[in-house]
């Protein structure tokens, strides 16, 4: 059967077990007939013109996992950032982990979106906030009408959460290959602080398709902090939806690294909604072997006076490609934009190939945008310069393209985070680092 | 006293399309209507060969098949393809030895658009081939050119003198199935020029085409063919315009260019077909197809000025074939009222060591959209491709857009690739110190656009140059907001 037929039939399994007089469920229902009629993206649409979604398409998936998989701490902490204090929600093939995971009520919610569905006193803020920016598009519909489950998290006006909040979606080897859609939302409200890790982990070789959305609220003067892991197994997939929406003079960066994965498509839409806002955009990807990372983003200025800041670096080796698609949108009244584009790649051999369309449209006459992409190499005299230093070639290479990728760690602010991206840089390019950073 | 803005506003909307006249002329016109009867009349009436009828055929057939592409970033009504007439000749046939035997009427045309051929002759030693409607009126220069052995000729003339040639390379940059336009070109192209350098020539002069819609809902469908073989050389000049009218005209013109071993094509375009009126009425549909293929040590060169066209679709391309070719576009758009404008241009590398170069300056005024639209790839076996690009962006006014759309990608590891792009707007502060000097707001504007578009304007060869320049000055005159 295929993919769509099975999960067509599976949202009228799927609709036994919801309440249906939820106010929801009318969304669902309205998403589910979209993507009925559009079904799965396809090379021939603009904006998956280099991915092709078909080689995962092919598996059998199995919409709903059975029950939680009981796996020991000591078997996955190594996916934790474990050396500091969080908040953590952990999903085992998309069900809820209550004993890996440690939620809070306490001034923060930090908890669950099934529980947020489903709970009266939650009532007024979903209908405030879910699935309010999330465009009509065949992935993100057919993840809406089966929203179920995901992470939950709300921070009040005025608060900063006291601790990063983890959320990490474990997959096991209970089903021969598992398709899990969790639904993240996350609120910050005016002049709140916060920190989220999010992470996707397949324990074993079986396949997984995640098709995942985020919806991120920032209110005024808040200040959110996003860092995505993305080293997933070869036979994992990912298709990350993350929709940010900005008001007045709030923060927000986004640090996606995509370390490894089947295929890993990252929609990253930042609205922004007031003035004065920043957008931090920054990635790095590291890939090697039959991999593919696709980084899709869109910021959209429509207020005066905003910022915004993208940069995504890319080393590609082995039949690995990788995919920038930068989208930078200046409405008529947002003037005085700052807006900042630039994505660099290295192709390490001829059999990697990468392709990059960084795009601007302006419609506002007193703004400052740029953009800038190279596709190169290392630079050979800066090797040689290395080489007579006495550092060997293959050491000489890996600093190089640390350096190249230092640009983005910079400005990642939780330490444990850099330590550990750093760590995994060095590993993948095979090489000890005779410093930290 | 001081240019106010409403005086400035005043003044754009009450000029006209300077090179808006229409020569009463009897034309040979086809009814409207596209069907095989039509194609097989096409080629009947310029006496083609066999082959070349069915070649039109199966591009026609094929067009059938296809759909019009929706992907650019213009909107615009799409031309009914049944209203139009495909071929119009003036009715003065047949072909003149000289300029005195060539209708009155014109001769005042030429004259009107400033470039009577008597004045091109005299030119710099221009040699012309004069397209009016689709038909060739005249080819100056010819015999000096026989000389050499460079034939310049209209595209019919070149099929049925040099058919071998023309078989050979017709179609084989531009397949007549590769586009929607390019296919419907095919099918009817009326006429266009021919230009075949033997090997190891330099030809000595610039060639030139002028292209003009005369005739009430025509098409255009020209199509040109540039053969450089090996280690020669020529410059190759096109321009063109129309007369203003209501309706749309639409222009689907398809160039090929051929750069054998060692050979340097240089084409230069000056497109200044009729806009439209200040409320976007009217005005050209510009479909173009253009492609180049270089083979080894080539070079092929496109420089192109856009002022013109309602809707401007054009992709002058170059195929790296060859190793150690290089490839070159330069290009100024300008856009004002309601011109959309969607241009850029292709690099393919294939061959090892290529280069290309990619520079395109938008210049965006009133409610224009100005889009510029790039493709570079490198493929597996292009080792040490190069390629640097640069997209800037000129805004005037707030209700105008200007949008980049640059799609690279990279196969070789030993590929350099980089692209850059800047939007701004021409600063108060440059304006206020060319006034402090005494130089009012318009003259300042024409400057700081000049020097903005100074990279491509030194590309042309000069007496384009000199148009260029008074073009871009006629096309945003008072279009500072």
């Amino acid at each position: 059967m295929e993919l769509k037929d099975k999960l067509m039939s599976s949202y009228l399994a799927f609709e036994e077990h919801v309440d249906l007089d939820n106010d929801i469920h009318e969304v669902r229902n309205k998403a589910i007939k979209f993507f009925e009629n559009t079904g799965f993206p396809t090379k021939k649409m603009e904006a998956w013109k280099y991915t092709s979604l078909n080689s995962i398409l092919k598996e059998d998936y199995s919409i709903f996992p059975k029950k939680e998989d009981a796996i020991d701490y000591k078997d996955v902490k190594k996916y934790f950032i474990h050396d500091i204090d969080t908040y953590t929600i952990v999903f085992v093939d998309g069900i809820f982990s209550s004993h890996l995971s440690s939620t809070t009520h306490d001034k923060i919610d930090a908890c669950l979106m099934s529980s947020a569905l489903d709970k009266e006193k939650y009532k007024p803020i979903i209908n405030k906030y879910f699935n309010k920016i999330v465009p009509e598009e065949s992935m993100t519909s057919l993840n809406t009408a089966f929203a179920s489950e995901g992470a939950y998290i709300r921070i009040p006006k005025n608060v900063a959460a006291e601790k990063p909040i983890q959320v990490l979606n474990f997959f096991t080897s209970n089903e021969a290959a598992l398709m899990v859609q969790p639904r993240n939302l996350i609120i910050a409200e005016d002049g709140a602080q916060v920190q989220i890790i999010e992470r996707h982990q397949s324990l074993t070789e079986h396949p997984v398709l995640t098709n995942s959305v985020t919806e991120i609220y920032v209110g005024k003067n808040a200040d959110v902090d996003y860092y995505k892991i993305q080293n997933d197994k070869i036979t994992s997939s990912l298709i990350d939806n993350t929709f940010i929406k900005q008001e007045r003079d709030s923060n927000c960066s986004l640090h996606t690294f995509s370390l490894g994965g089947k295929i890993t498509r990252n929609n990253l839409k930042f609205y922004q909604h007031g003035e004065n806002c920043n957008s931090t955009l920054k990635g790095v990807t590291i890939l090697e072997g039959k991999q593919h990372v696709d980084h899709n983003t869109l910021v959209h200025h429509t207020q005066p006076n905003c910022e915004s800041h993208q940069d995504y670096k890319g080393i590609f080796s082995e039949k690995s490609v990788g995919v920038f698609n930068g989208n930078v949108l200046v409405d008529k009244v947002a003037q005085k934009t700052n807006a900042f584009q630039s994505n660099n790649n290295i192709l390490i051999d001829d059999t990697a190939s990468c392709n990059s369309k960084p795009q601007l449209e302006i419609f506002a006459d007193d703004v400052k945008c740029s953009h800038g992409c190279t596709i190169g190499q290392l630079d050979d005299e800066a090797l040689y310069y290395l080489r007579t230093r006495g550092i060997p070639e293959k050491e000489a290479r890996a600093l190089m393209m640390f350096a190249f990728a230092n640009n983005v760690l910079s400005s990642v602010k939780i330490p444990e985070i850099k330590k550990r991206i750093t760590k995994q840089i060095a590993l993948k390019l095979g090489v000890e680092l005779g410093f930290n950073l | 006293m001081a240019y106010t803005e409403q005086e400035l506003e005043k003044e754009l909307q009450n000029k006209e399309y300077e090179y808006g006249f229409y020569t009463e002329m009897d034309a040979d016109t086809f009814p409207p209507g596209l069907n095989e009867d039509v194609v097989i009349g096409i080629s009947k009436k310029k006496g083609e060969p066999e082959w070349m009828t069915q070649w039109r055929l199966d591009a026609y057939r094929h067009w059938l098949t296809m759909e019009e592409p929706n992907w650019a970033n213009i909107g615009y009504e799409k031309p009914n393809y049944q209203a139009i007439s495909y071929y119009s000749a003036p009715n003065t046939k047949p072909k003149y030895d000289s300029l005195d035997e060539v209708d009155p009427e014109m001769l005042e045309t030429f004259k009107k658009l400033g470039i009577s051929i008597d004045e091109q002759k005299k030119l710099a030693g221009v040699a012309m081939d004069v397209v009016m409607d689709s038909v060739s009126v005249t080819t100056t220069f010819k015999k000096t050119l026989a000389e050499k052995g460079i034939i310049f000729c209209s595209i019919s003339e070149a099929i049925k003198e040099h058919p071998e040639l023309v078989k050979k390379y017709i179609g084989s940059v531009v397949p007549h199935k590769d586009n929607f336009f390019a296919a419907l070109n095919s099918a009817v192209f009326s006429d266009g020029s021919f230009c075949y350098i033997p090997k190891g020539v330099k030809c000595p002069m610039e060639l030139s085409t002028y292209f003009r819609i005369n005739q009430a809902g025509t098409g255009q469908f020209e199509r040109t063919l540039v053969i450089a073989e090996d280690s020669s050389y020529v410059s190759y000049l096109e321009g063109c315009t129309a007369p203003s009218r209501d309706e749309n005209q639409l222009h689907a013109a398809v160039v090929e260019l051929v750069a054998l071993d060692n050979a340097e094509i240089k084409y230069s375009t000056v497109q200044n077909w009729y806009p439209g009126d200040k409320e976007g009425k009217g005005g050209v549909f510009n479909f173009v197809t253009k492609r180049g293929l270089c083979e080894k040590n080539a070079k092929i060169s496109w420089t192109q000025v856009e002022t013109g066209s309602a809707v401007t679709w054009k992709y002058p391309s170059c195929i790296l074939k060859g190793d150690n070719s290089t490839g070159e576009f330069y290009s100024i758009a300008v856009t004002n009222n309601f011109q959309q404008a969607d241009t850029g241009t292709k690099m393919v590398h294939l061959g090892k060591n290529t280069k290309s170069t990619i520079i395109s300056k938008g210049i965006s005024a009133g409610k224009s959209q100005n889009s510029y639209r790039g493709l570079v790839q490198i493929n597996k076996r292009a080792e040490n491709a190069r390629n640097f690009s640069q997209c800037d962006s000129l805004l005037m006014g707030n209700k105008c857009g200007a949008h980049t759309f640059p799609y690279i990608e990279a196969k070789n590891k030993s590929a350099q690739v980089e692209h850059e792009a800047t939007t701004s707007k021409i600063g108060e502060d440059q304006i206020f110190y060319c006034n402090q000097r005494g130089i009012d707001t318009e003259k300042a504007i024409a400057l700081i656009v000049n020097g903005f578009s100074k990279e491509v304007l030194n590309k042309l060869p000069m007496e384009f140059a000199v148009e260029a320049q008074k073009l871009l000055e006629i096309s945003l005159e008072g279009s500072v907001g």
